[in-house]
């Protein structure tokens, strides 16, 4: 630091090459304050959620499974308008149903990365000593997984969408189609979102966070397919029904087949009423609401 | 800059401050104590992040508990932990951090690039941060607690981990914050002697309690305690004890300096002026005894602690952190 301010010399009108240090300069400029901070923490974390501003080795996953989710609308629309067939083969809000795994994966790949960093590397002082508040950091958060859900899941039914438009098929119909399945998947995301922040707030390990949200994921949808299976077999379908309120993928599809025009993925196709359907919407916002109230929880306590 | 009016944190077995009320101006201010004596306790309450069990506080003006965002947005704070992820650059971090801040991206991106130079990094600043020494990181944490231009900032400790070469870099940046950069700082520690080169003024807490503010100065004052040490001879096997009767007799009050390297051989008493001076080296004279020294005793900041030993003692035995 000597050598620094050593290098202070008086500027030389004869216009020499000289380094000049030109000292602390103190900053007068607007101070955005909290709103501002938090809508960068969203952006930084949107962005960092597909492993932009990050190092290439944690842009390859988020990509690649972006390509994945896809690739598959991509070959249904060259399908459909190479065979000039009369509807998708698939109906948009069946869609994130089908690739439920990549979503998984996605989720319990990029939840652990938004907040266990923070949680393992002590940054989250950081943030609180500055002007954002615990709710601030949660919803930015929180919006950023959710909003790289909604982009993940919603980039193939626009691929599709376009693509029906392409094969001239009926334009209502579509749209129709193409508005239900983004609001399903909306609602998808946020419930996704929320379920694996609050696994991945708990742990700093980013392993245990991963194999977590996977497993809470992969197991509870097993869990109820098979109890709905076996329901099914014994002839008991209301009970079937009520069972799909136990994992998240299942009460997507609730949801959508009561209020959305879906077709469910239920055993034999039935999914819920519209009254069951009520049930599976109270259950859903109760999980999203649930998963925010967690993580309000969980950082209060971090602080700093 | 800071002001606390009988400022109280009470946890469940824990009483981490007692009615501490401080003044604290601009300038480098020390806040010293043993671990666990209350200092990240009060640090919290000042960034409006843990409510005070009673009494009050201001930051800049400011009330911590209802302005803690105004305050947070003007204060800079460098945590005492580590606090950074190793696998984005020092320029990414404290961009981002910037931005936290309320920066705008641009300023952020020139205040980042300026303060970085600051601090001294220059080249590695591109290089992620996991390769870097404890003295480099220390230099980024203390970045990312001034990228904001506050006008005060508060250091946990940073000067820990560092070897004494890193420290003592340490100190004079925190020094240069001050006089260059023209911000006041609240700098932790619990090491003494680093603070009496570094501060213009000490706060000294101990069990949450306030034991002593005044300037670096007051603390390490010339007070006009004189030491003397004589030597013994045959007709005085005792010299010591021979001088303080001497003096006794001319009316010139002498302690023994007990507590100090060399007690029992070494007396202290208050010169009233010149002729004190003169008054002593009559009487040793007149004695026939050596003097071996006599000096002007300059006051340790240590000392402050010398008389809450027992306090201190007990504070260890309960040794919950800080």
């Amino acid at each position: 630091m000597a050598a620094e301010q050593s290098l202070q010399a008086p500027a030389t009108p004869s216009g020499d090459t000289r380094i000049h240090n030109i000292g602390y300069r103190s900053y007068d400029g607007p101070r955005l304050g909290r709103s501002y901070a938090r809508m960068s923490l969203y952006s930084q974390s949107l962005r960092g959620a597909y492993g932009l501003g990050r190092s290439a080795k944690s842009k390859v996953l988020p990509m690649l499974l972006f390509v994945v989710m896809c690739v598959p609308a991509a070959i249904m629309v060259a399908v459909a308008v190479a065979t000039k067939a009369k509807e998708l083969p698939l109906d948009y809000t069946r869609y994130a149903i089908v690739m439920q795994a990549v979503i998984s994966l996605y989720v319990a790949s990029q939840a652990p990365q938004s907040v266990s960093r923070d949680l393992r590397f002590n940054t989250v002082p950081l943030y609180f000593s500055r002007p954002i508040e615990t709710g601030d950091y949660v919803r930015a958060k929180y919006a950023a997984l959710a909003s790289a859900l909604f982009v993940l899941t919603a980039a193939p039914l626009l691929v599709l969408y376009v693509g029906a438009l392409l094969a001239k098929l009926d334009f209502t119909d579509q749209t129709k189609g193409f508005a239900q399945g983004l609001v399903s998947v909306a609602l998808l995301s946020l419930l996704f979102a929320g379920i694996g922040l609050v696994i991945a707030s708990v742990t700093p390990r980013r392993g245990f966070g991963i194999a977590a949200v996977i497993a809470v994921l992969t197991i509870s949808y097993g869990a109820v397919s098979t109890l709905q299976a076996i329901a099914d077999v014994q002839g008991s379908g209301d009970a079937g029904i009520l069972i799909g309120l136990f994992s998240p993928i299942t009460l997507i599809d609730g949801v959508q087949s009561a209020y959305l025009g879906a077709t469910s993925a239920f055993p034999g196709g039935v999914g819920p009423d519209r009254t069951e359907g009520i049930l599976f919407v109270l259950v859903t916002l109760g999980l999203i609401a649930g998963s925010h109230a967690l993580l309000m929880r969980r950082y209060k306590k971090v602080g700093l | 800059m800071i002001a606390t009016e009988s400022l109280s944190k009470r946890f469940p077995r824990v009483t981490a401050l007692d009615r501490l009320s401080v003044d604290v101006g601009p300038g480098v201010t020390g806040l010293v104590g043993a671990n666990g004596a209350g200092k990240s306790t009060l640090i919290k309450i000042l960034l409006g992040l843990s409510p005070a069990t009673e009494g009050r506080a201001e930051v800049l003006g400011l009330d911590v508990a209802t302005e803690g965002a105004a305050i947070r947005e003007r204060v800079g704070y460098m945590p005492e932990h580590d606090c950074l992820p190793p696998d984005v650059s020092a320029t990414e971090f404290v961009v981002h951090m910037a931005r936290m801040s309320g920066l705008p991206a641009t300023a952020a991106r020139e205040r980042t690039a300026d303060t970085l130079r600051h601090v001294g990094l220059y080249e590695e600043r591109y290089r992620p941060i996991g390769g870097y020494s404890t003295g480099m990181k220390q230099r980024v944490k203390l970045a990312q607690a001034l990228v904001h231009d506050p006008q005060l900032v508060f250091l946990d400790e940073p000067t820990n981990g560092l070897d004494p070469v890193g420290r003592d870099e340490m100190l004079g940046l925190i020094r240069r914050i001050h006089t260059d950069f023209g911000i006041s700082v609240l700098v932790t520690s619990h090491l003494l002697g680093e603070l009496e080169r570094t501060c213009d003024h000490v706060v000294v807490v101990d069990g949450g309690k306030l034991l002593r503010s005044s300037s670096t100065r007051d603390f390490t004052q010339t007070t006009t305690t004189l030491a003397i040490e004589v030597t013994d001879t045959d007709e005085h096997p005792d010299g010591t004890r021979a001088v303080r009767e001497a003096l006794h007799a001319r009316g010139v009050t002498v302690q023994d300096g007990s507590g100090l390297p060399g007690a029992g051989h070494i007396l202290l008493l208050t010169a009233q002026g010149e002729e004190t001076y003169d008054l002593v080296r009559d009487v040793i004279a007149d004695l026939g005894l050596g003097l071996v020294r006599m000096e002007q005793r300059r006051h340790q900041i240590a000392e402050v602690f010398t008389d809450n030993t027992d306090d201190a003692q007990r504070k260890e035995a309960v040794g919950h952190g800080g």
